[in-house]
């Protein structure tokens, strides 16, 4: 009973309320109360996906109609009726070669998906295999102090994600530790927050192409010699300098607006300032600056997307840009398969920051 | 019915008091700027408080008792005038004269034990760690709390915040406490129990207590001494009155004391003026 109590607050802390409902649903202590939660945290999100999934379905059918019709339209008006005829068999037997390009249905992208985890089994395996082919000749060259062979194909999808998870993950860092200590900074001093405001309230707004090509031009310079990834430091650091702002800004405003009680306390008791600062002040803030590092993660994630699509660094970014240059047939359903993957895992880093949030702060804030 | 029986004057550091003022304010002068102007809150205002003295000040609201206060703990600016503790010119706060606010201002994210640790480790940093722990337990203990040592203060009602708030200033032993309306947001009940745990505190450690209330019965039962102030601007003392109540009192023996009904007569008719 006890262990069951402490698991339905640890799902409440991470905003999964819900799956509270789903279980009491098996179990069958579903009261009157119960029922109507069952019926506004279950049946109707689930619904919402099938509306959801049936109108996308209906859109992409009637997009894909307007194509087709246009496509025999064309070969009309230029090749005759004859081709017109050839062009509308060949598009109702399903070939390849003359299908209509537009926003594919459902169950397209869900046949993409699977291709792209079959892919990626496949890379797998071939990885492994490579792995064991070179393992002999890989030692015996470590042994003569040359460079190992390391494996060149193509990466998987699943190996786009983590490249771009490790992306973000070194940008929202460098967030972290640029953003924290210069807004604890700032926000001590009236006088140093009034005079650096206009800095932040100019580069705030600035676009993140603009901060890839700003970086582009330090980094370029600065890793000439060095044979290291200037592809993945350029989008790290871009991504992190886009993203920290709202870290910056929150940290600050956290910091120069703590309760002004807590203050006289630390007055009363001549606190030192380092005392002051990590006793009463960064945590009095924290649960502001949880709430800019949380903006700035799925700023992160949000930018990351679009650097790596410019910076041409691996990664989802350039998986969709790829796809959508490439132009196969099942290229639309991909890019909107790594849309749905984006999204959730935007999701899902924000649960997690969430639960940070609310270990770490004295005030809870409730998953919306 | 100023006091003017402690007037032996001692001179030290050049200036001149007397062996059992703990306080002194002389000519304080308070000068808030605003928009339209100065605004002189405080004028003149000369007050002493003896060592081991419980006094209460009354006046209508926004005369300036929070000003005043604020201005013994170091908190705010003097414009002219000055305040000395045992003779000794004050400059800003210090744990020599601890607060207990209206607001109980605990730092939420900390434990009962740890607020009042905060307090003890700044100012015992040479007694060792289990002692200082000892120190804190003790007043929470007093005040009442031996159950919620270890509950976070945002977890705590009210009534018990200010409890805490109580330990906390006990228990780095100033030689002044200033109260500003420390029960004022509390229901009546909780009241009268944190008034009895103050006063039994009191009793025991003898520190000069300052304490603002707008509640005359409140005024009358804690202090020896009741100053009314008078409405500003320009407030100063008004008058004084000496509550010859023996100690220690029980709620019971002061109301049906003869002299109870003179005492709040005095100190309405006052603030009805
Ligand atoms: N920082 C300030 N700047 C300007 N005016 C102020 C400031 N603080 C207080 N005042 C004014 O000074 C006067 C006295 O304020 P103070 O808070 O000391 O009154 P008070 O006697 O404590 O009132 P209350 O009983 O309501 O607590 C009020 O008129 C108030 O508006
Ligand atoms: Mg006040």
């Amino acid at each position: 009973m006890k262990q069951s109590i402490t698991l339905n607050r640890v799902t409440k802390f991470m905003g999964l309320g819900f799956l509270i409902t789903l279980k009491s649903l098996f179990t069958g202590e579903l009261d009157k109360e119960g029922f109507k939660n069952f019926l506004r945290k279950i049946v109707v999100p689930i619904a919402s996906i099938f509306l959801f999934i049936g109108l996308w379905h209906m859109g992409a059918k009637s997009l894909y109609n307007i194509e087709a019709e246009y496509k025999i339209e064309k070969a009309l008006t230029e090749q005759g009726q004859e081709a017109a005829e050839v062009m509308r068999a060949c598009i109702a037997s399903g070939d390849v070669s003359c299908q209509p390009n537009t926003l594919p249905s459902p169950a397209q992208v869900w046949e993409s998906y699977k291709t792209l985890l079959r892919d990626h089994q496949v890379i797998k395996a071939d990885k492994v295999a490579f792995a064991e082919k070179t393992a002999a000749l890989n030692a015996k060259r470590v042994a003569e102090g040359k460079d190992p062979i390391t494996y060149t194909g193509r990466p998987s999808f699943v190996d786009q994600i983590f490249t771009s998870l490790k992306t973000v993950f070194a940008g929202f860092l460098l967030a972290l530790v640029i953003a924290v200590p210069i807004g604890v900074i700032i926000g001590l001093s009236k006088t140093l927050r009034s005079s650096v405001n206009w800095l932040i309230q100019i580069f705030k707004p600035v676009s993140p192409v603009v901060w890839l090509l700003l970086v582009f031009m330090i980094v370029k310079t600065m890793t000439k010699d060095s044979n290291s990834d200037s592809a993945f430091i350029i989008s790290f650091i871009s991504v992190g300098l886009c993203s920290m702002w709202a870290t910056l800004v929150n940290t600050a405003m956290g910091v120069a607006s703590v309760d002004k009680d807590y203050i006289n306390v630390a007055k009363v008791l001549k606190l030192g300032p380092v005392q002051k600062v990590f006793k009463v002040i960064l945590p009095s803030s924290l649960p502001l600056i949880f709430t800019g590092l949380r903006i700035t993660l799925s700023v992160a994630w949000m930018v990351l997307i679009a650097i790596e699509l410019l910076a041409q660094s691996p990664g989802l970014g350039s998986f969709v840009w790829e796809e959508f240059q490439n132009g196969a047939i099942d290229s639309n359903s991909k890019i909107i398969v790594a849309m749905f993957v984006i999204g959730g895992i935007g999701f899902l880093l924000d649960r997690i920051m969430l639960t940070i949030q609310n270990t770490v702060s004295f005030n809870k804030t409730s998953g919306i | 019915m100023i006091d003017t029986t402690h007037n032996e004057l001692v001179t030290e550091n050049g200036i001149a008091f007397s062996e059992n003022v703990m306080l002194d304010l002389k000519h304080l002068k308070k000068v808030y700027p605003t928009p339209k102007g100065d605004y002189t809150v405080l004028e003149d205002l000369n007050l002493q408080i003896m060592k081991e003295e419980f006094v209460t000040i009354i006046g209508h609201s926004g005369c300036g008792k929070t000003t005043m206060l604020s201005m013994i703990a170091g908190l705010n600016e003097i414009s002219g005038g000055n305040i000395s503790v045992l003779g000794h010119h004050i400059k800003g706060p210090g744990p020599d004269r601890g607060v207990i606010f209206q607001a109980p201002s605990l730092m939420p994210w900390m434990t009962a034990l740890q607020n009042v640790m905060l307090g003890v480790n700044q100012v015992f940093p040479h007694v060792a760690k289990s002692q200082r722990t000892d120190i804190a337990k003790y007043y929470l203990q007093k005040v009442g709390l031996e159950e919620a040592f270890h509950k976070k203060a945002s977890d705590l009602s009210q009534g018990m915040q200010q409890r805490v708030g109580i330990a906390r200033a006990f228990a780095i032993k100033p030689k002044v406490l200033l109260l500003d309306e420390p029960f004022g947001m509390l229901d009546s009940l909780t009241r009268g129990e944190l008034q009895d745990i103050l006063i039994e505190i009191w009793n025991k450690e003898k520190i000069t207590a300052v304490m603002i209330t707008h509640d005359v019965d409140e005024a009358i039962f804690l202090a020896d001494r009741v100053v009314m102030m008078t409405s500003g601007p320009k407030a100063k003392i008004g008058d004084i009155l000496d509550i010859d109540f023996e100690r220690p009192r029980t709620r019971k023996s002061v109301l049906e004391h003869d002299d109870y009904y003179t005492y709040r007569k005095h100190l309405i008719d006052f603030l009805e003026h």
